[in-house]
């Protein structure tokens, strides 16, 4: 990780020659200045410590409780933690505002940001900047935590945000990006505020390793943005899991999914979402695994859909969207559709519920296999009779309607089912 | 010892018993007659608290039988058609019964008497009719109850099985016990019972010994007595 | 009672339908499990039989025995017995052993398997319970239907129509109810439909443990309390006692003014 902590020092030199090179560092090392702040020392608050740096100075925070807030961070500074000092807000604003660009922040403890109706104050605020740094640092009792404001080409790097959300209406998202471009965020852990991580407008963010989780409305949340990825995310017991909304191209790959629990809960929403990719992703014990709404050209390919209340609930506007070689295991209905149309094409997946056979022994049953079921279709229509899932009598009607479909979109079928579980 | 009071019993609307008055106070053998229908077994079952009556009181030893269930203790009952659970041994069936009534010795001498003992480590279900009637009847002799109530003893005994019976009858009524018997063989009634009690239409018609049955009837013989009073009805 | 019991326990244990019961039950669990290979998928369809078969085998069982063994009641009831113990003896030992094969017939495949070592013990544990709750219940049901009818043919037809009508009829008129009425509020009307199943009893006890998150898709707050917490689990295992308990008390009081 060293490396990526002085990604803007080489971004800046790598067209020079090598020589060059050396004596920049060399330059650097000699013209940057360390400062200490503590109780006892010259300075004893961060902000005059600020005052007092020149670009590209180091200043080291020791361990104590700093009472300070509306720290404006307008030149290119490192700013180190040592044992994790503690930066109490009071819950008078907004703590720490980054300016300028080129600027580090490690191992700080920031806690009691101001709550406002009118202003999103966060523990630490991006503005404007970019080649950032923003790591190790621990938020709690917070509003909104790492606000990125139209910055770009930044690094979120094993921070720890913890909030004690109830309501959404009061709550702030745990870390915002707005109109930001090239911002990676990778091991953080993030609890208990509203949207565990938002991007709006934001485009080619990579999204990795993260755990969001318990939180009230969104563990992840796209809206408006583009080309962005995420991968190896866990999302746990989140209102929902992650909300994909009116974007484009967003990669979704090894992410989990999990216990997602509640009326409108979902693992994951899409909605008008275009051309994504969605793979080797995990849902788990989610109300709804997938909930998709006019969401087309999308591959599903192998993911696992395991014990999930709905494993992919479709509701219309879907075109031309492929699954293929997906799990679906235990799901207590696999596809749920609300028209009788179907323009999306299954194949290939495993379907645990599957009861045909494979007498030519190729791995592929040979009689296809009708995901939506007639009660998923009543059960849209009256949600208690949810009560009689398991029931001889459905079993029965269940079979006559695969018999002969009536009510559910007749071409909807997997023509190959897999006869056992696919894994990678 | 049997004291039965104005005893009705109603199935349904089928009137069975309209009102059976007996006292017995006596040791002896009573064998219960009528014709099918006639309400024996229906009094049997009265008696052994299987059947609860629709008016009228049962007195058992001197108690009143209604809600009371530790009076069978005096009484041994020989059922009609023997049916066992058809997995058990003999072996286990009599320590069964012994398990519920109390222990006894009585049933090796009847299992002697009645060469039962190659059958007792066979399952009851593979036994033939005969054999079953005698494992029945040790059952109901082997523990020495004052009452004995035989429904049909004979079904299904081979002669000397059927002698072997008549012995062991007469012995336990020399012990003084009351014996209670419902028979279709004329011949084994009148060779062994001292008292007649004859049912019809759901009441006694007749009870007193044989002798006095054949002067009121006015027949010689025991059986055509039997005949002449259902003739005389049904005429 | 405790004897009558005993004894109605060894003679069933001993026969032949007892030892079908099991041997099916341990068919039908080693093939599950081991041509599957999937611990939790054979649960599950085990539940699904379970919850139809087993009221099955319950009632006819249930009928057969009382009818076959009517004659040797007989003769239990003129012993110094009270009659309350013989039919409760016999309705316990009958139960005790159909739960047993039940048990160890599904028991020894998932043991071999090594289902304690797995985290679908409580699973497979409620999968007993469940088939020991409606094997106790059904039999009980069948005992008062031999008991109200001294016509053999007649006590099976009612023995068939009653599983037939709890298995299946029932949720028929209940999906319809639901359907018909979907304008008002149903959760409760839904919840008491299920109480008075004990087939749909158990299978809300299923429901509970294998679609969770279906369940608490639905937004009724009542369903949210039944289900989102132990609440359901609560009155569920207190309704199916409920549904021992009736029948049972039906069997003492009608034994007792039973004519033989």
């Amino acid at each position: 990780m060293y490396k990526k902590f002085n990604i803007y020092h080489i971004k800046k030199l790598h067209k020079l020659f090598i020589v060059i090179i050396m004596i920049g560092m060399h330059t650097i090392t000699i013209y940057a200045n360390t400062h200490i702040v503590c109780k006892t020392c010259a300075h004893t608050t961060i902000k005059e410590t600020i005052k007092a740096a020149s670009a590209y100075d180091t200043i080291i925070v020791k361990k104590a409780t700093y009472n300070e807030y509306n720290i404006i961070v307008d030149k290119p500074l490192t700013i180190i933690g040592k044992n994790y000092p503690v930066i109490d807000g009071k819950r008078q604003g907004e703590i720490i505002t980054i300016i300028s660009d080129h600027v580090t922040i490690d191992g700080l403890f920031i806690i009691n940001v101001g709550t406002s109706y009118t202003e999103d104050y966060a523990a630490i605020r991006v503005k404007k900047s970019k080649d950032f740094m923003i790591q190790n640092v621990v938020l709690e009792k917070l509003f909104f935590g790492i606000y990125l404001e139209k910055a770009r080409d930044g690094v979120l790097y094993h921070n720890k945000i913890i909030g004690d959300a109830v309501e959404e209406y009061n709550s702030g998202n745990g870390i915002q990006l707005w109109y930001c471009k090239n911002i990676i965020i990778e091991h953080n852990f993030v609890q208990r505020v509203r949207d565990g991580i938002y991007l709006e407008f934001s485009d080619d963010c990579k999204i990795k390793n993260n755990v969001s989780s318990h939180n009230i409305r969104y563990g992840l949340h796209f809206m408006f943005s583009n080309n962005d990825s995420y991968e190896n995310n866990t999302f746990e017991k989140n209102g929902a899991g992650v909300a994909v909304m009116f974007s484009k191209k967003i990669k979704m790959y090894r992410n989990i999914f999990k216990e997602n629990w509640g009326s409108a809960s979902y693992g994951m929403l899409l909605k008008e979402i275009n051309d994504a990719e969605i793979t080797e992703n995990t849902f788990e014990e989610n109300t709804i695994g997938i909930n998709i709404e006019g969401s087309n050209r999308i591959q599903y390919s192998k993911n696992n859909f395991i014990n999930n209340g709905w494993a992919i609930k479709v509701r219309g506007a879907c075109y031309t969207n492929t699954f293929k070689l997906n799990n679906f295991l235990n799901n207590s209905f696999d596809i749920s559709y609300n028209s009788k149309l179907n323009d999306n094409l299954f194949h290939n997946n495993y379907w645990s519920k599957y009861t045909g056979y494979d007498l030519d022994k190729d791995g592929i049953g040979d009689v296809p296999y009708r995901p939506v079921k007639l009660f998923s279709y009543i059960v849209n229509r009256t949600p208690e009779t949810i009560i009689l899932l398991r029931s001889l009598f459905i079993d029965i009607i269940d079979f006559s309607e695969k018999v002969s479909p009536v009510f559910t979109p007749d071409k909807l079928l997997d023509h190959h089912p897999l006869i056992h579980k696919i894994k990678w | 010892m049997v004291v039965i009071e104005n005893l009705h019993k109603t199935f349904q609307k089928n009137k069975v018993l309209t009102g059976v008055d007996l006292t017995i106070d006596k040791g002896g053998i009573f064998a219960i007659l009528g014709p099918n229908g006639s309400g024996k077994t229906t009094l049997i079952k009265s008696i052994l608290g299987m059947v609860i009556p629709t008016q009228g009181s049962i007195q058992i030893m001197g108690k009143n039988i209604k809600n009371n269930w530790l009076y069978r203790k005096k009484i041994d009952y020989l059922p009609q058609i023997a049916n066992f659970p058809n997995n058990l041994r003999v072996k286990e069936l009599f320590k069964m019964i012994k398990d519920i009534r109390g222990n006894t010795n009585t049933d090796q001498e009847l299992i002697e008497l009645f060469k039962l003992s190659p059958f007792l480590n066979k399952k009851l279900g593979n036994l033939s009719g005969g054999t079953k009637q005698k494992v029945n009847i040790v059952l109901t002799f082997m523990f020495n109850s004052p009452i004995l109530i035989l429904d049909e003893p004979t079904t299904g005994l081979d002669p000397i099985s059927l002698i072997r019976l008549k012995e062991l009858i007469r012995k336990e009524k020399t012990k003084g016990k009351t014996i209670l018997i419902t028979s279709h063989i004329m011949s084994f009634v009148e060779e062994i019972s001292d008292e007649i009690v004859f049912l019809l239409e759901g009441k006694i018609y007749f009870r007193g010994n044989i002798t006095q049955l054949k002067t009121q009837t006015e027949q010689p013989n025991f059986e055509h007595a039997i005949a002449s009073i259902l003739k005389n009805t049904y005429a | 009672m405790l004897k009558i019991l005993k004894y109605s326990f060894y003679d069933l244990m001993r026969s032949r339908w007892s030892y079908i019961y099991f041997l099916f039950y341990l068919l039908l669990g080693t093939v599950l499990l081991f041509l599957n290979n999937d611990l939790s998928k054979a649960i599950i369809t085990l539940m699904n039989v379970i919850i139809i078969l087993v009221p099955l085998i319950g009632t006819i069982f249930g009928v057969m025995y009382y009818y076959n063994s009517k004659e040797f009641t007989e003769l239990l009831l003129a012993q110094p017995l009270k009659r309350n113990s013989i039919f409760l003896g016999q309705y316990l030992g009958l139960s005790l052993s159909l739960t047993m094969s039940l048990v160890l017939g599904i028991g020894i495949p998932f043991i071999l398997y090594g289902i304690f070592k797995s985290d679908s013990i409580w699973n497979f544990s409620l999968l007993l319970i469940t088939g020991a709750f409606l094997t106790f219940i059904f039999t009980a049901l069948a005992f008062n239907i031999s008991l109200s009818n001294e016509n053999k043919i007649k006590g099976f037809g009612y023995a068939v129509l009653l599983w037939l009508f709890l298995a299946i009829i029932y949720d028929g008129i209940f999906l319809m109810s639901l359907i018909l009425f979907e304008d008002y509020p149903l959760d409760k009307l839904s919840l008491f439909g299920t109480m008075l199943n004990p087939i749909d009893l158990s299978r809300t006890l299923i429901l509970l443990k294998l679609d969770i998150s279906a369940l608490l898709g639905y937004t009724g707050a009542v369903f949210k309390k039944f289900f989102g917490t132990s609440f359901g689990l609560i009155v569920s295992l207190f309704m199916l006692f409920v549904w021992i308990l009736i029948p049972t008390l039906r069997i003492i009081v009608k034994s007792k003014k039973k004519d033989f």
